[in-house]
């Protein structure tokens, strides 16, 4: 059913984090999230240059069925944004681990990558 | 796990995603909401709707009993025609809306399944001093095909004599072939027709309209469906505690001849006056052509002709509309509403009022 990349961590509210050479992590929903979701047809993306809090929601994103927010995995700014989803937000559905990524954090506080889950233990939560 | 229609194993084997739908197993979509969506308005899809109630409604008092039960009348039907109406509650509520089928020998109702016990109840209590029979016809199924293909691919599969009488059909009529019905009515606002028929025909219908690459369709598109076209969902834009007529439903309510005494109707009457007077609410479509989706239970802030805020009304049902691109809804708002906002995660934002009906066939149908 649903994949879960080993190199990724993962969130309890279905984010996915990739930690990026320049030390900035990418982050976007797990595709056991965009499955629940079903179809998306539209995505509020987080404000380039803003800062989030862990936890906090800094996105939503919206199917056919319902609203969604994200929630920002670790703290920090807000250095990049897929401006690509405005248009086309399906592509999170398609491709939820590249191409749909949401946003690039540059993590002010790198212990909270630490709390993640890996990609058995987040397999495990959900089901 | 809940109750299954005899096409169960077909949703399984098709990769369906299963919900529970008022204690039914149904597909909810097959991969795509929006595909299959986009399917039904551009070529044709397939429904399986066999959880839907069927009861069989004979004897020498079936129409006596239908034009008390039933807000529309059926002396108005001839054989093979078909009408829909709402079952009203002493206080002029909504205990259900239906299609009412003249048969043959007798009609047949189609109504909710949510709401088949107290529906089967209500008919039970209202039977006395009328001879009929009524029976729930459990062992039939239901398979709706619609789109503009529609006909032509469920003729290719039907015995030509069948083919040839429903080729003829027009909107709202039906042709009985032995034990299959066979109707142009439906939930989507395009062409298309509800077969009912027995449960080991239906798999085979299924399959062989699979085989000739009819998409089928989940409950999921058959909702965005039925809003664009600005149908009622029971339960969602009416119930037992609202006037038909703040669900737009005036033109289903006959008055004429007074004499007839439906169920609700001294309570339509009433109702009728406050409903012109502008004291209950109406229904209105609105439009969002910004980004967001409206959903159902969103308030809906109103305000009269000179600006001021007039009352609030309330977000009945909600979508993405996959033909427009952008959220639809209906809403039941004061009478004399001219502009209004909905409260969307917290804000308002303003909307556009339509009258309700967004597509028909494929097409926009609001400026």
């Amino acid at each position: 059913m649903s994949d879960f990349p080993d190199d990724l961590k993962y969130a309890a509210t279905h984010e996915w984090v990739r930690l990026e050479e320049d030390g900035t992590v990418t982050v976007g929903i797990s595709d056991h999230a965009q499955e629940l979701l079903g179809d998306i047809v539209f995505i509020e993306l987080p404000e380039e240059g803003g800062t989030v809090a862990v936890r906090q929601e800094m996105s939503v994103v919206e199917s056919v069925k319902a609203a969604s927010d994200v929630y920002a995995p670790v703290s920090g700014e807000i250095v990049a944004v897929n401006e690509d989803l405005t248009d086309s937000p399906e592509v999170v559905n398609n491709s939820p681990y590249e191409d749909g990524w949401i946003c690039r954090i540059l993590p002010s506080d790198e212990t909270e990558l630490a709390e993640l889950m890996d990609a058995k233990a987040y397999a495990a939560q959900i089901e | 796990m809940g109750k299954q229609t005899p096409l169960y194993q077909q949703h399984i084997d098709a990769g369906a995603r299963m919900v529970d739908f008022a204690g039914w197993d149904m597909p909810i979509h097959y991969g795509s909401v929006i595909n299959e969506h986009h399917r039904v308005r551009q070529q044709c899809g397939m429904f399986d709707v066999s959880h839907m109630t069927i009861v069989d409604i004979t004897g020498t008092g079936a129409r006596g009993y239908l034009r008390r039960l039933l807000a529309n009348d059926v002396a108005r039907l001839e054989s093979g025609q078909a009408l829909y109406s709402a079952m009203l509650n002493e206080s002029g509520g909504v205990i259900d809306d239906l299609i009412v089928y003249r048969l043959a020998n007798g009609y047949r109702l189609v109504v909710n399944c949510a709401t088949r016990d107290k529906d089967l109840a209500w008919m039970e209590r209202w039977r006395a001093g009328f001879d009929v029979t009524l029976a729930e016809r459990d062992e039939l199924a239901i398979i709706a095909v619609h789109g503009p293909d529609s006909i032509d691919q469920v003729c290719a599969h039907l015995p030509e004599g069948v083919a040839q009488a429903t080729r003829e059909l027009k909107n709202f009529r039906a042709t009985e072939q032995e034990d299959w019905l066979v109707a142009r009515t439906g939930y989507t606002g395009e062409k298309g027709l509800e077969l009912i028929l027995p449960a080991s025909d239906a798999t085979a219908l299924w399959q062989a309209l699979l085989n000739a690459d009819v998409q089928p369709v989940g409950l999921g598109a058959r909702d965005t469906l039925r809003l664009e076209a600005g149908m009622n969902l029971y339960g969602q834009d009416m119930d037992e505690e609202i006037s038909p007529l703040s669900a737009n439903l005036r033109r289903t309510l006959i008055m004429e001849p007074a004499d007839r005494d439906f169920l609700g109707r001294e309570a339509v009457e009433h109702d009728l006056e406050r409903f012109e007077a502008g004291e209950l609410p109406v229904q209105t479509g609105l439009v969002l052509e910004e980004r967001g989706v409206m959903r159902a239970g969103q308030k809906v802030i109103c305000y009269d002709s000179a600006d001021e805020q007039c009352g609030e009304g309330i977000l009945t049902s909600g979508t993405f509309s996959p033909t427009l691109k952008h959220s639809i809804a209906l809403a039941r708002i004061p009478a004399n509403t001219s502009r209004c906002e909905v409260e969307l995660r917290g804000r308002p934002q303003a909307v556009r009022m339509v009258p309700p009906g967004f597509v028909r066939f494929g097409k926009k149908r609001f400026d």
